[in-house]
């Protein structure tokens, strides 16, 4: 059913270079992190360029995730299906987020262990910054075809099914860093909501709309 | 016979001692009011401000002056470090008054004027420990708090000072819109020792200069052993109380921020710690090793004697 769907929808015309796993789709996915490592190094981030490139590649994983997550929605609601770009995707979120606690555990804290420690500890949003990376490392690790096959489709899917945590503890993180009710952090967290909100309700109509297509079909 | 020979110099144009004395403060005083004479006529735009050497001042490193006033938080501008700096141009701070009550036998409400026009200005260059683990050291100029709180007399009734910043919303977006991170007026207080206390100042400028308004022109506290917020910006009320009054931080999130809020490294905010701090411009911003976070921010030969006996992990 999905290769119909597929079929009937219009496909992008997106270059080849910037295909699904392309070099070209990656270089792009990377051009905000180059992009503040340059304005950090060159003093153009303002007073404290650490905190914002900390900050900003923290937000790029998120915004990823989220990107990541809107495709089945977007798809579903009649929008163009985007799935073979989900892998891309996927892993920039994982790059991001890798990016984000290097920068945090060796520029931020100094690659001081204890501290770290104490602080993964101690410090709510950054135990649940780290379940969420940590979410991460597996669903990067299996994201070829190869693990893909060796896991089994069923037991991919439902080990893939933790990038709703993961995405759900980043948008946790964001909230918990900052001071009083910022829109930002709320804003994500509720788009975040949102988008594991569809998945609940889709969970709910989707046998409805199976028995409808099946009875139209063997109507016809 | 006994001539009675004339002095040089006739009686009347004697200086007296105690103005002599006070030469400097006056030739202070004298700037203060050419600096207000400015501020007056171009609210906007820095004017020069004399002051004083100050006993209190560090010789710490200076933060760089585009770096202390672009990294600011000044909710009634945005929430974000940047948008005070770009937001608080459209604040009016001339005419400015201040409405002084409460507690005290001589209520008044004081024009900017009125209130600079005694005093002496001092540069202090402090320390400022940010809640957030950031630090920076400015050179402020002001006078001590207790220099204004001691025209008004306080009654002896009086126990605490609270303090508002102004709202005015046309020209503060923060204040205006559908997320507004805090309930208006930001208020903030102090015990009336510490408001006494001769650290405790109000300034009125920094680098040599009036107030960039992002800073919080063109009045506001500075306390320099507790975290910056309690150091209310743009100040237009303060009154005299019996009572601790409610302030912004405290009235939001009471488990998190204190009345006293004095820097301490050994008692953490809920969520993070604040045994250490980023100090703004060292290690070109990205390679800086973190500082110790000093008690009381390093001021504790002057202020710990006021908190002796108090439980400074209950009164956070």
């Amino acid at each position: 059913m999905d290769m119909s769907v597929q079929n009937r929808r219009p496909v992008l015309a997106w270059p080849a270079w910037l295909g699904p796993g392309s070099w070209g789709l990656y270089a792009l996915g990377f051009i905000p992190a180059v992009w503040t490592f340059y304005l950090a190094v060159s003093d153009q981030l303002g007073a404290d360029p650490l905190k914002v490139l900390e900050r900003s590649l923290g937000l790029w994983a998120l915004r990823f995730l989220i990107v990541g997550l809107a495709i089945t929605p977007l798809r579903r609601l009649g929008g163009p299906n985007l799935i073979r770009y989900r892998r891309t995707v996927g892993l920039l979120a994982f790059f991001y987020a890798m990016l984000h606690v290097a920068v945090y555990a060796g520029l931020d804290q100094g690659l001081d262990l204890t501290l770290i420690l104490k602080d993964i500890l101690k410090r709510p949003y950054i135990t649940v910054g780290l379940v969420s990376f940590l979410i991460l490392v597996p669903l990067a690790v299996t994201s070829n075809a190869t693990m893909i096959k060796r896991l089994g489709g069923a037991a991919w899917q439902r080990l893939h099914r933790w990038v709703y945590l993961a995405a759900a503890a980043a948008a946790v993180h964001f909230i918990m860093l900052v001071k009083a009710w910022p829109a930002e952090p709320l804003i994500y967290a509720a788009i975040v909501a949102g988008l594991l909100l569809f998945r609940v309700a889709d969970r709910f109509r989707k046998p409805a709309f199976n028995r409808t297509s099946t009875s139209k079909r063997g109507q016809s | 016979m006994l001539i009675r020979k004339p002095p040089d110099i006739p009686a009347s144009e004697i200086t007296p001692l105690n103005t002599y004395l006070r030469r400097r403060d006056l030739l202070a005083r004298g700037a203060a009011l050419a600096a207000l004479a400015a501020v007056s006529s171009r609210s906007t735009r820095a004017a020069l401000l004399e002051a004083k050497k100050s006993p209190f001042s560090t010789n710490e490193t200076q933060t760089r002056q585009a770096d202390a006033t672009s990294y600011n938080n000044f909710y009634e501008f945005g929430t974000d470090k940047a948008d005070p700096a770009a937001n608080a141009g459209s604040l009016k701070i001339a005419p400015w008054s201040v409405k002084i009550d409460g507690l005290v036998a001589k209520p008044a409400t004081y024009t900017l004027e009125d209130i600079l026009k005694p005093v002496a200005l001092e540069e202090r260059i402090y320390r400022l420990r940010c809640v957030e683990g950031w630090s920076m050291v400015i050179p402020w100029i002001g006078f001590p708090l207790a220099e204004l709180l001691a025209r008004v007399e306080p009654l002896g009734s009086a126990k605490y000072v609270a303090f508002e910043t102004l709202v005015r919303p046309d020209e503060m977006p923060g204040q205006r819109g559908l997320f507004q991170p805090l309930p208006w007026p930001y208020r903030e207080g102090l015990r009336l020792d510490e408001a006494m206390h001769p650290l405790t100042i109000l300034a009125t400028g920094m680098y040599g200069a009036t107030l960039p308004n992002q800073n919080g022109a063109p009045l506001r506290l500075v306390v320099p052993w507790k975290y910056g917020f309690k150091s209310i910006k743009s100040i237009v009320r303060i009154s005299l109380v019996e009572k601790q009054p409610p302030t912004t931080w405290q009235a939001l999130q009471d488990e998190e921020y204190g009345f006293y809020s004095n820097v301490n490294p050994e008692v953490d905010h809920p969520r993070w710690s604040q045994a250490t701090e980023r100090r703004i411009g060292e290690g070109s911003g990205l390679f800086a090793k973190r500082r110790p976070t000093l008690m009381f921010n390093g001021y504790g030969d002057q202020v710990a004697q006021l908190y002796a006996g108090l439980d400074l992990r209950a009164n956070f």
